[in-house]
């Protein structure tokens, strides 16, 4: 009885120093970025720099604050994201859909090949203007744009992921009685995937890019069109508050793909 | 590579034969490579057809959608005896490798240092795990009221954006450098400094030149986006007026113009790995460039 709540006092004991150790770990990992947003406050209030060029990071903090409670923050994200998702989505569907399907039927890959390695060094920023020429300036100029631009990396990266697939590993499910379809889908797909997830986090990264350049150069709503929209207005604090906005989405966003390509991925060892 | 095997008896006893083999294959591949190439030319050409050329069917899309590929060849040819396709290429690529050599040059340094001492690492690291991510595009406004609209603010975007690759690819070469290499240096008594031109910095280069492989073509991405931005001349700024103005064979000529010097640069690169990197057996392109 006594030993047992012993233990039990022990191992609480030990989870909260284990748990105030990680936090002063992870406080002395990130504070250089305090440190830099120290610099940032002081600089421009101390008037070592103008606060036009940088207004102060409490100045900032406030009309996002504000942004937010007016709410042109959150439905111009929503756009953004709205944009993003789709275009990347389609993106993902169909340049796995590609990918794998060149690997696997010479033809295709006969077909195919040239194309893909003709366009993939292209920069896909050339394009915005013709996606506004074909689509307007509303959401579809966006959504195809991204999906476009993010469609080759996926497709390239499921390519070289399915052509490596073990052959071996092909060769024992044939020989055991898969269909061929069955073999696409349970062997060539999983052995592709590690290739498919990394590529995919290309895309990702592409994404954002191609989202707000489009949406900087030609559009009526999203985070890009607020950034250039604040700025030519001279709204500054304004500005590098959208500024972070989506700076922080693009972390997040690639943090969060990260964590969850380790779960999908934990199959391996 | 050919492939035509068999052993080295095989090929000296077909000397002739081999190498009239070797030329047939090549002529196969660069066949097989333009096939599908010519193929999408012809059925772009057949979709815009215009009535001076040999038509098929009736045209798919109005020449404001999808200018002629012809219409477009001549804009491009007009554009190259003009110059101003010359000025406009110059002025890309120049804002391009700026950046992109101060970001190499910079991002290698500092790599070094980042592995070599514990209070940079401890610095720099969270920086660089926070930036990496984050879409640098959108700081273009904020870089354009500290360095105004020419090409101060433009190069400072690409120098931003092109280092993080640079900069990660250093760190984790010069770290994965193998001990026994550093210790058998050591003990036949390699000087710090001879440590790292001889040891270090060519056990790293491989992976530090996967880095500049893909810190260049988003150099390149970058100098466009900040062109079609600010407007005025280059290949970005160029294609966004073409685009103000409705000339849609301006705009086609221009993404066939950009598609044309991503190429070149991306393969360039390639070629230079090649060169550079005879001696190691990872010599390819990497595949997620």
């Amino acid at each position: 009885m006594t030993t047992e709540a012993t233990t039990r006092f022990d191992a609480g004991g030990l989870a909260k120093i284990e748990f105030s150790r990680r936090a002063s770990a992870l406080f002395m990992r990130y504070l250089p970025l305090l440190i830099l947003a120290a610099v940032w406050e002081l600089s421009s209030r101390l008037g070592l720099v103008s606060t036009l060029a940088l207004p102060p990071l409490s100045a900032v903090l406030e009309s996002w604050v504000s942004l937010m409670l007016s709410g042109d923050i959150v439905t111009n994200t929503a756009d953004s994201l709205w944009r993003l998702s789709a275009g990347l989505g389609m993106a993902i569907v169909f340049g796995t859909l590609i990918g794998v399907l060149m690997a696997w039927y010479k033809p295709l890959d006969v077909l195919m090949n040239p194309i893909v390695q003709v366009f993939y060094p292209m920069p896909k920023s050339a394009l915005i203007p013709v996606t506004v020429l074909w689509l307007g300036f509303g959401h579809w100029s966006k959504i195809v744009l991204i999906f476009i631009g993010c469609m080759l990396p996926v497709t390239l990266s499921a390519y070289n992921g399915a052509r490596g697939t073990e052959q071996f590993l092909v060769w024992s499910a044939r020989s055991m009685g898969a269909s061929r379809r069955r073999t696409l889908l349970e062997v060539v797909l999983p052995s592709a995937l590690p290739e498919i997830l990394s590529g995919i986090r290309t895309a990702l990264a592409l994404s954002f890019i191609l989202m707000v350049a489009s949406e900087l150069i030609v559009a009526r709503s999203g985070l890009g069109y607020m950034i250039g929209w604040l700025g030519d207005g001279g709204v500054y604090d304004a500005m590098f508050a959208v500024v972070m906005t989506v700076s922080i989405l693009g972390f997040a966003a690639d943090r969060g793909y990260l964590m969850l390509m380790k779960r999908v991925l934990s199959w391996r060892e | 590579m050919t492939s035509t095997g068999g052993g080295t008896a095989a090929i000296l006893a077909l000397g002739e034969e081999s190498q009239f083999d070797r030329w047939v294959e090549l002529g196969r591949l660069v066949f097989m490579s333009s096939f599908p190439i010519l193929l999408l030319l012809i059925i772009w050409d057949q979709a815009t057809c215009i009535r001076d050329v040999v038509c098929v069917g009736h045209p798919l899309a109005t020449p404001f959608l999808l200018p002629n590929p012809i219409t477009v060849a001549d804009r491009i040819w007009s554009d190259t005896t003009s110059g101003d396709l010359v000025l406009n290429v110059g002025l890309t690529l120049y804002r391009a490798f700026f950046g992109f050599v101060v970001a190499a040059v910079t991002g290698v340094v500092l790599g070094i240092l980042i592995s070599r001492f514990m209070s940079v690492h401890w610095f720099f690291d969270p920086i660089i795990s926070v930036g990496f991510p984050m879409p640098k595009v959108a700081f273009l406004p904020i870089f354009m009221l500290w360095f105004g609209l020419y090409d101060t603010s433009k190069i400072a975007l690409i120098i931003v954006d092109a280092i993080f690759p640079v900069l990660t690819a250093t760190i984790a070469a010069t770290q994965g450098v193998d001990r026994q290499m550093l210790w058998s240096a050591r003990m036949l008594g390699a000087s710090d400094k001879q440590l790292l031109w001889e040891i270090v910095v060519p056990a790293a280069f491989p992976s530090i030149m996967t880095g500049l492989q893909i810190a260049l073509p988003i150099s390149l991405i970058i100098a466009i986006v900040t062109e079609m931005i600010m407007g005025g001349p280059g290949l970005g700024g160029a294609m966004i007026a073409a685009s103000r103005f409705a000339d849609s064979p301006g705009v086609f000529a221009g993404i066939i113009e950009i598609a044309i010097a991503g190429f070149c640069v991306v393969k360039g690169m390639a070629m230079l790995r090649r060169r550079l990197l005879v001696w190691h057996q990872e010599a390819e392109d990497p595949t997620t460039a």
